[in-house]
């Protein structure tokens, strides 16, 4: 299976999926602890890879929405965004909704 | 080091007609465009555009970059005056 495939079965199998660097415990990244706070705050049931644990994911992300930054959120296999969109999102009550969206 | 007029350079050379403010410490940087391209786009849309402009320098030079991405008339309405 190519890392495109993972991926895909990864964001697919998770409703919501955050790769990120770090764990949501112990974020290596400012903008992915960032991240994990806003789904933290709207509630979200979700998921995550490390991408440092993982150099092909790390890379293959990257060209799987063609986003070259982490963290990147997915939603029902969609991506949403990087943590700044997450962040505007959040504020403007989108994520809540997308996150409750998935929840039932 | 990369200083934030670097970035600000790069982006208006890759986005023709935008405008750009940004700041950063050489690793860690902020910025706003401006760009009446942005328009009927959505907010992946508009970063992807960014980063397109930007093109390897978001892997070699730039650590972080964050952005915030208007049309001018947002930018109006937030008061944001273009340079």
């Amino acid at each position: 299976m190519s890392i495109q495939d993972t991926i895909r079965e990864q964001v697919t199998e998770n409703p919501v999926m955050l790769y990120m660097k770090g764990s949501p415990d112990f974020p290596q990244c400012g903008f992915s602890g960032k991240a994990v706070q806003i789904l933290q705050a709207v509630g979200a049931d979700f998921n995550s890879v490390d991408v440092l644990r993982d150099n092909e994911i790390r890379e293959g992300i990257k060209q799987f929405s063609n986003w070259p930054t982490i963290p990147q959120l997915y939603i029902n296999g969609e991506f949403v965004g990087g943590s700044d969109i997450m962040m505007e999102l959040y504020q403007n009550g989108e994520l809540q909704k997308l996150v409750d969206a998935v929840k039932s | 080091m990369v200083a934030p007029q670097d970035i600000k350079g790069w982006i208006e050379a890759g986005l023709p007609g935008s405008s750009v403010q940004c700041e950063g410490d050489g690793s860690h940087f902020e910025a706003v465009i401006i760009s009446p391209d942005f328009d009927g786009k959505s907010l992946v849309q508009k970063h992807q555009m960014v980063y397109a402009a930007l093109g390897d320098k978001m892997d070699e030079a730039i650590h972080a970059l964050s952005m915030k991405t208007l049309t001018p008339s947002e930018a109006a309405q937030l008061n944001i005056h273009q340079e």
